[in-house]
């Protein structure tokens, strides 16, 4: 480090500490990591994007039973995920602007906010998952469903279970992110010349909130306005 | 060529000499010698399924292999041979080694991102030898539901994991590619200057970024599928088996231009260099390979032409599939035009090029005839497939990893092989390959289907001849091995431009510093400007 410093000073000017050797600015730095980022989430985008394509062949395949099997979902405590997921959004776009403007310590709190609407998001998945263990719709030998639709209802309880699940584990690895964010933050690494890693985080997060935006709606309301009339 | 080289004082190779300084590297260069090593271990391995998938075929009776074993043998050639050896032999070992130095970059722009895919590549290399130690797997490389679900009692589990781990290599060597590509070119750099080689791997990148998630996804929906007996493709449910196989190949078809879109990269700078002429239409062959990369994702359903999908899709399918076929022509006449009129030097790497484009021609215009919805009918799931996609995946990836190989040696370990060897070991493979495969065109289209450990008996010569090429193919693999390794040792140290060839990286040492270069470098002119150089060719 002390060799790269010499001849970093060499050249006259001092480097930004966050700026690593094999880039010549920290601009450069920061145009690859959220080219990078976002990058990943075209993958994320296709990684969901099988599921999503097995939800709407089945769909247009079962109508009956993907409208008699959503019906079966907690409609209030989804409603409600999707309301804290939302405020996270905010907060974390908040926690990308205070990093921005140099406010360290409004920084530190968006983020405990972020994190604590994650956390709820989480625990009320819980309470949803154990209910419909209680009710036996977990697919596999115990699955139950009544009529003569339970096979494509099994298939729907899957894609229900897999797409949640995975999303559930992006909040959980999103949390996780968010932790070493908050000790960096806690640790004053940014400022406003250097705060790519809070932003990046930030577009994980809210490219998160947004799978759950589309999983509310295809997996709780289908066919609901009907049954409510 | 200047004959008194002597060694650079500091290279990548001994300025750190612990095993650690290996394990634990981020320079792009060592990360694409683990990823050789790995891979060469990978190659050995489905060599050596293949070698016992042609011995039990030497007869028509099923004497050597029980049937199950059979199964195994090509399920395990299939997976080693696609997933760790034909998808990353030319990205992660040459594309890793000389891309950033071909954009002027002290390395790519995520190196600790790098040596992290090498880890997913290697642990997901060991799942997969372990689902081998532990009984193998024997649903075929394509997983096909329910023999991968239902079905089967084998180490599908294992094998499946140590897909989806790689997949994820795959993934962020793409993403780490394309940010390289896009942030780290030299100063003068613009896109129209830069190898094609760069063009190659940046479609390559598109390709792994929008293709392997997929993959992914299917290969986690399968083990959820067989591990929690959940239902996503379960027909007794009223789910689609088909569906695996729509999901599977939107990957595994692109996943072909993964394999074939480098070495492509490879052979148009081996062949300006030796035909000592600039690329006929730069842009031409540059745009070909985004537009093979794009049309690729369009033609999945050619595999599925018998699985029940229908008439209108499949006759779209075949269509596109046809189209596909142009970008390829393109780049296949521009090499020739290219090669018309140059200085041609017959040195080994132009041997190994001269090569791909035989094999790449037979195994391009032999998938036109299984594009055709009637014929595909009669050759689907015959040798005659088997030929046609070895044709491109060794005929075609493996002869242009190798043309790469040759052309870059010098540059990877400073030192020259064997010339002569060389050509010898190309002139070796290129025969015992077409002896091989070329027979099993024609036992193909008489009705000999794949994956079968026994045939009738008039099947027989065929077949023998097959095995026959496979022995000299796997001798001509072995004397490639012994010669490279013997130029560790003895082989001729080189200045930093053996080939005098154009490109950034071949102005720094052989092998190059740790950093790459000295100071920055800056690009003035296009690629491939061989006219203007004066050079002696020996």
């Amino acid at each position: 480090m002390s060799d790269a410093l010499a001849a970093h000073g060499a050249h006259g000017h001092a480097h930004h500490p966050a700026q690593q050797h094999h880039f010549d600015t920290l601009d450069q730095q920061h145009e690859a990591a959220t080219l990078g980022m976002w990058l990943f989430l075209i993958t994320e985008v296709l990684f969901f994007g099988g599921l999503f394509l097995a939800y709407m062949l089945y769909r247009v395949w079962y109508p009956a039973a993907w409208s008699e099997a959503s019906l079966e979902l907690n409609v209030v405590l989804g409603g409600v995920n999707t309301a804290v997921l939302i405020a996270s959004s905010l907060t974390m776009a908040m926690a990308v602007r205070g990093a921005q403007t140099g406010l360290r310590r409004a920084t530190m709190g968006w983020l405990v906010l972020t994190m604590v609407f994650g956390l709820t998001f989480l625990v009320i998945k819980y309470f949803e998952y154990a209910e419909k263990i209680e009710h036996h719709h977990v697919p596999g030998p115990t699955f139950a469903f009544p009529g003569p639709n339970a096979g494509p209802a099994e298939i729907y309880f899957s894609l229900y279970f897999l797409m949640t699940g995975l999303h559930a584990t992006h909040m959980v690895i999103g949390f996780g992110i968010l932790s070493v964010i908050l000790w960096m933050a806690y640790k004053n690494r940014f400022s406003p010349e250097w705060y790519t890693p809070v932003e990046i985080s930030g577009l994980y997060w809210h490219f998160v909130d947004i799978v759950w935006i589309f999983l509310f709606p295809l997996l709780y309301l289908v066919d609901r306005a009907h049954h409510f009339a | 060529m200047d004959t008194t080289v002597t060694a650079p004082r500091v290279t990548y190779l001994n300025h750190e000499h612990t095993l650690a300084s290996w394990l634990l590297t981020k320079d792009h260069k060592r990360i694409g010698i683990l990823y050789m090593i790995v891979v060469t271990f990978a190659f050995f391995l489905g060599g050596i399924f293949a070698s016992l998938i042609r011995l039990e075929l030497t007869t028509p009776a099923g004497d050597l292999l029980s049937a199950d074993t059979y199964n195994k043998m090509f399920t395990m050639h299939g997976v080693a041979m696609v997933f760790f050896v034909l998808i990353p032999a030319v990205p992660a070992i040459l594309g890793n080694f000389v891309l950033p130095l071909m954009l002027g970059a002290k390395d790519v722009a995520f190196p600790k991102l790098n040596l992290i895919s090498w880890y997913l590549f290697t642990i997901g290399f060991l799942f997969t030898v372990y689902a081998l130690v532990a009984g193998g797997v024997d649903t075929g490389w394509t997983f096909y539901t329910p023999y991968s679900s239902r079905a089967s009692n084998t180490n599908v589990m294992a094998t499946g994991l140590g897909v989806f781990i790689t997949g994820f290599s795959s993934i962020l060597t793409g993403l780490n590619f394309m940010v390289t590509i896009h942030r780290m070119r030299a100063p003068g750099l613009t896109w129209f200057r830069l190898p094609l080689f760069v063009w190659a791997v940046y479609s390559t990148a598109l390709v792994m970024i929008l293709g392997t998630p997929v993959i992914a996804i299917t290969v986690l929906a399968l083990a959820i599928e067989r591990f929690l007996h959940f239902g996503i493709f379960d027909a007794a449910l009223g789910g689609d088996p088909v569906l695996f196989q729509h999901m599977f190949w939107f990957y595994s078809h692109p996943a072909v231009y993964i394999m074939i879109l480098p070495p492509m990269g490879a052979i148009s700078e081996v062949i300006a260099a030796f035909s000592r002429k600039s690329i006929f239409g730069y842009a031409f062959v540059a745009f070909s390979s985004l537009a093979i990369a794009i049309f690729g994702f369009l033609v999945w359903a050619h595999h599925m032409f018998v699985s029940g999908i229908s008439v209108y899709s499949a006759l779209v399918f075949s269509f596109l599939t046809y189209a596909v076929a142009i970008p390829s022509a393109v780049k296949t006449f521009n090499w020739a035009a290219t090669m018309y009129r140059g200085a041609i030097w017959l040195k080994a790497p132009m041997i190994w090029a001269i090569g791909f484009l035989g094999l790449f021609l037979v195994g391009g215009l032999t998938g036109l005839f299984t594009a055709a919805l009637g014929v595909d009918v009669h050759l689907h799931d015959t040798y005659f497939v088997v030929a046609h996609f070895h044709y491109i995946m060794v005929g075609g990836a493996i002869m242009g990893y190798f043309a790469g190989l040759h052309f870059w040696w010098p540059k990877i370990t400073g030192r020259m092989y064997s010339d002569i060897w060389a050509k010898v070991a190309a002139i070796i493979v290129f025969t015992g390959f077409n002896l091989t495969f070329g027979p099993q065109f024609i036992v193909g289209y008489l009705g000999m289907p794949r994956r079968y450990y026994a045939y009738p008996e008039e099947f027989q010569v065929l077949n023998v001849l097959s095995s026959a090429g496979a022995s000299i193919l796997g001798l001509g693999y072995t004397l490639i091995a012994i010669y490279l390794v013997a130029s560790l040792f003895k082989g001729e140290r080189v200045g930093a431009n053996p080939w005098h060839a154009t490109g950034l990286e071949w102005t720094t040492q052989s092998p190059p510093l740790p950093h790459n270069f000295e100071k920055q470098p800056v690009v003035t002119e296009d690629a491939y400007e061989y006219t203007k150089r004066e050079i002696k060719v020996v």
